[in-house]
């Protein structure tokens, strides 16, 4: 395990819906993580194990019931809406599975978003940053295309290099592949891991794929709302 | 250039080009209620306008005169007694204002008062062979009395004089009497003792406006009517012209209070008319609202349904960093949007609209029924309120965007 502080440190996070009601559930039962700066981690699990409520947790897009959540050493518990929204904004990026790319924007755009959403503008720096990113995503011919004139794959690299333009320390993703054939698939992957490896950020991406998962650095094995595997990679 | 426009209004412009037809669809339904609000809003306008320059065009807008003679109340009776009493009101009898001379430049210095004029008015006959017609005998200074209703500007035969031994008629009583620019007609008055006449040359003829005044007005120099009306040096009304017509009433009242006279507004003297007025602008203003109501309901549903349409949307904008703040802007200025691009083009249909009603709509006598203008202020408050409508209406689907919950936005 990494001896650094944790990027992200979950202890004790239990997440309830319906509180109080007769059909009060309990998904999450007291998750304890932590995921260091330049981690690829893998969360996988069967279907209504909680990844998704994890993830949306940890991306502070969902409240946890009880526990502790700290983002680069923060306490997030405390935050109110536009906290969490500001905190998100500069910690995280986030890759879904079906893309949701923004239909009335070009690829370009849909990418320069983050910087236009902060400041109001985007410089010229920035736009072209942008450009490299989607050239490093091998977009170059696609930047000025709207989504609904992208494949799957492309699209999906769109939203990683969204993801990834405003250089957050850790990328979410759900299931960025669940969606692609598997060439695809194998490209959208590579990508991620080409990345990590070049910029540093840290990757956790919740997956159904065995073959995918086995190929990211940590797996974290969700079982019923709890961690039932955490281990590095065998290599 | 885009990009110097802020996260805001990039996005509300994009939502509502993606939503190209529903956004037509509403910008079109704005600019048709603006349209309405906008035409009938100048119609109305230009209609009382007409109307009131029509009335208060052959008449001043406040008449001081001396005041009605009365019976005076008989002395109380005895304690204990009771007095059967029964009152015969008094005939009144033409009567000069005191003083009149003096109250001349009091009123002309005054800031609301634009013009005063001196008259004798008395009832008569205007004899030519062996026509009579009954009259009413106006005299006046001419240059004060054209600055109360521009008689010169309705002269229709001859030109405006009155020196000694001159006379303007209305147009009709010159037609039954049979009378034309240079003839003379006689004018008789009766009075306590007896009946005096003098001739007249006809100088001119004039239309007043309205018939009954046209059939009946004989105008001469005031010191002729002081002489046949039985005043010398006296003058029955003064006749006060104002910047504001609509100052009348409460001037009116703040004369009556300062002098002992008989002081009546144009508003006293033509109470239908003014409820008529009233009436138009209290209907104009529920025609005003209900649209105004109804344009807002518009952009408040459009907006409802794009709410709906675009929670995924919203969902990844708030997941990407989207404060609820720039998320509510978002939607409010689509609604400012849709409000004024709908309020440009209402205005100019409503410019459309009136040039049609000014070029097509004509009297009997093929001239246009009255003028109809857009005031730029007008306008422009029209379109502001529009705008205003729009992001008043945009508030509760813009709330309701903010409050997203994201993570269940995206899962949809």
């Amino acid at each position: 395990m990494n001896a650094r502080a944790p990027l992200i440190e979950l202890d004790g996070v239990r997440k309830r819906y319906n509180v109080g009601r007769p059909n009060e559930a309990e998904v999450l039962h007291g998750i304890s993580l932590a995921l260091h700066a330049g981690e690829f981690a893998a969360l996988i699990g069967p279907s209504g194990s909680g990844k998704s409520t994890l993830l949306n947790i940890i991306g502070l897009l969902e409240t946890m019931t009880e526990g502790r959540y700290r983002i680069q050493g923060e306490e997030v518990s405390g935050l109110d809406d536009a906290g969490l929204t500001l905190k998100r904004r500069a910690a995280l990026g986030f890759v879904f599975q079906f893309h949701h790319l923004l239909p009335a924007f070009s690829a370009l755009e849909n990418v320069t978003l983050p910087a236009l959403m902060r400041e109001g503008r985007v410089s010229r720096v920035q736009r072209e940053h942008a450009r490299e990113v989607l050239a490093a995503m091998g977009l170059e011919g696609a930047m000025h295309k709207r989504p609904g004139e992208l494949s799957g794959g492309m699209q999906q690299r769109v939203a990683i290099a969204r993801a990834l333009v405003m250089r957050p320390p850790l990328v979410l993703a759900d299931e960025p592949t669940g969606n692609l054939d598997r060439h695809s698939s194998d490209e959208v992957f590579a990508l991620m891991r080409r990345m990590h490896a070049e910029l540093g950020t840290s990757f956790l991406i919740v997956t159904h794929d065995p073959r995918l998962a086995e190929r990211c650095d940590r797996i974290v094995e969700l079982v019923d709302g709890r961690i039932e595997r955490d281990a590095a990679r065998t290599p | 250039m885009f990009d110097s426009l802020g996260f805001e209004w990039r996005v509300a412009l994009r939502f509502l080009r993606e939503g190209r037809m529903q956004t037509l669809l509403i910008v079109v339904g704005v600019a048709a209620g603006v349209a309405v609000v906008t035409y009938i809003s100048a119609l109305i306008s230009g209609l009382q306008r007409n109307t009131l320059e029509k009335t208060l065009g052959a008449q001043p807008h406040v008449t001081l005169s001396a005041p009605d003679d009365a019976v005076l109340p008989p002395a109380a009776p005895a304690s204990g007694s009771a007095a059967m009493l029964q009152t015969q009101p008094r005939a009144q009898r033409p009567r000069s204002i005191v003083n009149w001379q003096a109250l001349v430049p009091v009123l002309e210095a005054m800031p609301a008062v634009s013009a005063v004029s001196p008259m004798v008015a008395g009832a008569g006959l205007a004899l030519r062979g062996e026509a009579s017609r009954s009259i009413a005998l106006v005299g006046v200074e001419l240059e004060r009395y054209d600055r109360i209703v521009g008689l010169r500007g309705k002269v229709s035969e001859g030109e405006a004089r009155l020196g000694p031994g001159d006379a303007i008629l209305g147009r009709d009583l010159a037609s039954d009497l049979g009378v034309r620019v240079g003839d003379r007609v006689a004018v008789v008055v009766a009075g306590p003792g007896g009946s005096v006449s003098d001739s007249a040359r006809v100088t001119a003829l004039v239309d007043l406006g309205v018939r009954e005044l046209n059939r009946r007005t004989v105008i001469v120099p005031l010191r002729a009517a002081q002489s046949l009306v039985g005043l010398p040096g006296g003058a029955t009304n003064l006749d006060l012209t104002l910047a504001d017509v609509w100052s009348a009433a409460a001037l009116s009242e703040e004369l009556a209070r300062r002098y002992p006279y008989k002081v009546e507004s144009w508003q006293q003297l033509n109470a239908q008319l003014v409820s008529a007025l009233n009436a138009q602008s209290v209907s104009t203003a529920l025609i005003r609202g209900v649209v105004m109501i109804v344009v807002v309901l518009g952009i408040a549903s459009v907006l409802v349904v794009s709410v709906v349409q675009k929670r995924r949307e919203i969902g990844i904008l708030r997941a990407m960093g989207a404060t609820q703040g720039q998320v509510l802007r978002v939607f409010l200025l689509q609604g400012a949007m849709v409000g004024a691009a709908g309020s440009l083009l209402g205005v100019l249909l409503a410019v459309a609209l009136i040039w049609a009603f000014t070029t097509f709509v004509r009297g009997s006598d093929g001239l246009p029924l009255f003028s109809i203008t857009l005031a730029p202020d007008l306008a422009l408050r029209i379109a502001l309120l529009a705008t205003a409508c729009g992001v008043l209406a945009a508030v509760a689907p813009a709330r309701r965007a903010a409050a997203l919950d994201p993570a269940q936005a995206i899962r949809l």
